[in-house]
């Protein structure tokens, strides 16, 4: 498979059920590598539930029932007897409100990173500190590496889980609103680095505000109630949307 | 004047309702402080109930001489201690990984469905009386200690000894453990497993690392309760370890426990001032032993807080 | 990469041996009691006193071991419930600064971890230093002490999680702290006190150490306060250490309505619970 593959994700017949309550329906979709794709749509139709299916942390709840197929790169990560930490490796994820583990700063970084390879402690230290140096934190943090993680403001914590995600040099980073429980300079210097981090990753991001995903977009999907309404090149469905619903959404008119 | 009477009456409601808010105030301040002084009253009247026998011997030779010959007025504490120690001891050993399996398995890896199913098994288990445990122990535990399992270790035993007695311990500290750690887990919010386990991590190294991390604090007291229960039980204990105050020589001797020693002797022995003070020492020995633990732990608690502020 | 997948099967491996361990005790027990005391288990044990030489083997029952626990448990209970529920209001914030209210919660920590053994010898020292001896009162008193902690602790913890604005909703309607503290109470955190409470019934019914010494020991239903009265753990602990076999088998018997009652106060709370955790805010 050529290099300029990795990290594609595509979705066939996806369906989501909460016990008999069906949140994704009959989901067609296919991600390109190496571009930030936004997810939108009004809240509660499903948006998280797509994303936490791409590296199949829904299994983790009670009661979840998917059908379909996702295939990440051609391979479906659905089929029973794959390796799941393997699949969640590919897939980085950063979520809404920031979660730092219990641990220090450094160890936050390093706790992936020692899951996946045994690498001597020097090497471990450089591969942090590169991590920390690109979600654009290290210049904060550099003199208190070992203080924990929690002592962080938020906007530092979101940057740091962004350490922590990349550590393991996933292929895709699935983004769950990561700007929305922060001020609006954090909120910016994240938009920065997924912009810069799309080049090395194909990133997805579920995101509320409209103009966000016109800022950051590459290709847009339009989620409501479950179902993909419109999806395309962001151009395209900003400046000229096919349908009626998304139209609506653009103009403010659902939310 | 309506108007006016219907302020008065307002007028006279807010007072009532402030001296009733006053009154059950200062009512609720007066029996929290005495409960929380409780502790100095117990400690000063086990301390001045044995003033008599630690006036006349010393304590050196209370707790550590290995003499215990009450009708000869000889009170050496110090095999009763030791057996309380092994005793208490073994059973934490046992019950501890024992029991912080079955919570994780509870909390993370059951199906919802078994775990509804089993919270009522445990709120049974802890519901069942020390005396019941200690009856069950002497029907099961005594006659498969004396004939199998000493034996098979090539010693012989009654089946009373201090290897019973752990075990019954170590069950009747099962369901304190796991239900406090149970409780701990799920409180931690889902988004921290996921953190975990989206970098890759597996369920059991997210358990390892993370969840026994967060929940530290909860399972040190979880652990503390444990073995506040151990220590102090008495009649289990009392019934399926030997009641001989010798220093064990194996696993399977018979022994004697502080508590379990106070239960038999104070009933004989009360009316002797001497030996009802020399086992008054046992108490305040006991109650030392829990107030020490106690501030171990909150230590331990503090600087574990402190760590990750969790 | 097959060792960390190894890893978690063998732990998982592990995790059912424990809950097997754990539930069979469990099962062991009640089997034992159940299997035991069915045989020897008889109307006239619970319609019954003893009668002469009924630890010889005679006939009788322990009707006055039963009388005694309930006279001995409901009261100490309902002590235990007034104390425990104003020191759990009195811990909230509202009330206390947060250091007296964590040394207040120290202290119970402690009561808390003392053996019940130390609660009956406190008790009946206090008795004697009044002049009176072994009694139902002395009993009570020990009991509450004992239950105290255990109820408190389980009321604070449920206090604790009523969430802040629902008590700044019942403040800026003007209610003063207790009954704020009172309303938000009774309405959220009912389900965990009285989950508390019926622990430390539970408990309070079936400790013996307490009142073996405290509560005395005798055949005869408790006219007063100051009576001595036997009750079932008692009861069970002195069937149990006859050396007559018959005898023996009624400690089973005994053994087995005390279960019963322990599981039917159980079987109420989780029955409470469910019951009033319908009108709980989550
Ligand atoms: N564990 C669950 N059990 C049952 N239903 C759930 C569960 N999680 C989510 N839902 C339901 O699934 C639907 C979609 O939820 P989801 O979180 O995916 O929406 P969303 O688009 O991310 O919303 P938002 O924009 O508010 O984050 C909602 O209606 C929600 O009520
Ligand atoms: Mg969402």
């Amino acid at each position: 498979m050529s290099k300029k593959l990795i990290g594609e994700i595509e979705t066939q017949n996806l369906n989501i059920c909460y016990g008999k309550h069906c949140i994704i329906k009959n989901v067609n979709i296919k991600i390109p590598a190496r571009q930030l794709t936004a997810i939108i749509g009004p809240s509660g139709c499903g948006k998280t539930t797509l994303l936490k299916s791409f590296n199949r942390l829904l299994e983790i709840r009670d009661d979840v029932k998917i059908s379909g197929k996702i295939l990440v790169d051609g391979n479906n990560i659905l089929r029973s007897g794959l390796n799941v930490s393997d699949i969640r490796k590919k897939m980085g994820l950063l979520s809404q409100k920031p979660y730092p583990l219990p641990m220090s700063i450094y160890e936050n970084v390093a706790y992936g990173i020692r899951i996946h390879n045994h690498i001597d402690s020097k090497k471990l230290e450089n591969a942090v500190n590169n991590c920390l140096q690109e979600a654009g934190i290290w210049n904060e943090i550099r003199d208190r590496l070992h203080d924990p993680a929690s002592g962080l403001s938020l906007g530092q914590q979101q940057r740091l889980c962004l350490a922590r995600a990349i550590a393991v040099q996933p292929e895709v980073l699935l983004c769950d609103e990561p700007t929305s429980a922060l001020d609006p300079i954090s909120a910016q210097q994240i938009e920065k680095l997924l912009l810069k981090l799309k080049k090395e990753y194909t990133v997805v991001l579920v995101t509320h505000t409209l103009r966000q995903a016109k800022r950051v977009a590459d290709y847009v999907i339009f989620l409501y109630f479950g179902e993909v309404i419109e999806h395309g090149p962001a151009d395209k469905v900003f400046n000229n949307p096919k349908h009626p619903r998304t139209k609506a959404y653009m103009q403010g008119e659902i939310s | 004047m309506l108007i006016k009477n219907g302020s008065f009456d307002k007028k006279w409601l807010m007072d009532k309702r402030k001296i009733r808010d006053l009154i059950c105030t200062k009512l609720m301040l007066i029996i929290t402080i005495i409960v929380s002084i409780l502790f100095f009253l117990i400690f000063l009247i086990l301390l001045s109930k044995s003033s008599l026998i630690l006036g006349s011997e010393s304590i050196t030779d209370l707790l550590f001489s290995s003499n215990w010959n009450p009708s000869n007025g000889n009170f050496g504490y110090f095999p009763v201690i030791v057996g309380t120690i092994i005793v208490t001891g073994l059973s934490l050993i046992i019950a501890i990984p024992i029991s912080l399996l079955s919570a994780i398995f509870i909390a993370e890896y059951a199906p919802r469905k078994i775990r509804k199913i089993l919270r009522p098994f445990l709120d049974v288990l802890a519901g069942v009386p020390s005396v019941v445990f200690g009856l069950c122990a002497f029907l099961f535990l005594v006659p498969l200690v004396r004939d199998f399992i000493a034996p098979f270790f090539g010693i012989e035993s009654t089946g009373l000894c201090l290897f019973t007695a752990s075990i019954t311990l170590a069950v009747m500290v099962f369901p304190i453990i796991i239900s406090l750690c149970v409780e701990a887990f799920s409180s931690i919010p889902l988004e921290l497993k996921e953190a975990s386990l989206s970098v890759g991590a597996t369920k059991w190294e997210t358990v390892k690392k993370v969840i026994f991390r967060a929940t530290a604090p909860s399972i040190i007291s979880a652990i503390l309760l444990g073995f506040g229960r151990a220590f102090g039980e008495t009649i289990a204990v009392n019934m399926v370890v030997g009641g001989i105050p010798k220093v064990p020589s194996s696993l399977f001797a018979p022994t004697e426990t502080l508590p379990s020693l106070i239960a038999s002797k104070y009933g004989e022995l009360m009316s002797i001032p001497k030996s009802e003070s020399a086992l008054m020492f046992g108490a305040l020995v006991l109650f030392i032993v829990v107030l020490i633990f106690n501030l171990l732990g909150l230590i331990l608690l503090r600087n574990a807080k402190k760590r990750w502020k969790l | 990469m097959n060792k960390r997948i190894l890893e978690e099967k063998i732990f998982k491996i592990l995790m059912y041996v424990s809950i097997l361990i754990v539930l069979g005790s469990l099962f062991i027990i009640i089997s034992l009691v159940v299997a035991n005391g069915a045989t020897s288990l008889s109307i006239e044990m619970i319609t019954q006193t003893p009668t002469g030489g009924y630890y010889l083997g005679k006939s009788g029952g322990i009707l006055n071991a039963i009388i005694g626990s309930l006279f001995l448990a409901l009261p100490a209970t309902g002590l235990a419930f007034i104390i425990s529920l104003g020191i759990a209001i009195y811990l909230q914030r509202d009330f206390t600064n947060p250091s007296i209210s964590s040394f207040i919660r120290l202290s119970l920590d402690i009561l808390w971890g003392i053996p019940s053994i130390i609660y009956g010898v406190f008790c009946l020292s206090i008795m004697m230093f009044l002049g009176l001896g072994a009694s139902l009162l002395a009993g009570i008193i020990a009991l509450t002490l004992l239950e105290i902690p255990i109820i408190t602790r389980s009321m604070d913890e449920s206090i604790k999680m009523v969430p802040n604005g629902l008590k700044e909703t019942a403040y800026s309607l003007g209610s003063t702290k207790f009954e704020t503290a009172y309303k938000v109470v009774r309405k959220q955190a009912m389900p965990g006190i009285l989950a508390g409470v019926l622990l430390g019934l539970g408990r309070g019914i079936g400790d013996a150490a307490s009142i073996l010494f405290t509560a005395g020991f005798t055949d005869n239903i408790p006219t007063s306060v100051f009576d001595s009265t036997a009750a079932l753990p008692t009861m069970i602990f002195h069937l149990f250490s006859s050396p007559i076999p018959g005898v023996r088998q009624k400690a089973y018997a005994a053994a087995l309505i005390l279960l019963v009652i322990v599981l039917c106060i159980s079987i109420i709370s989780r029955f409470l619970l469910r019951k009033s955790s319908k009108f709980i805010l989550k």
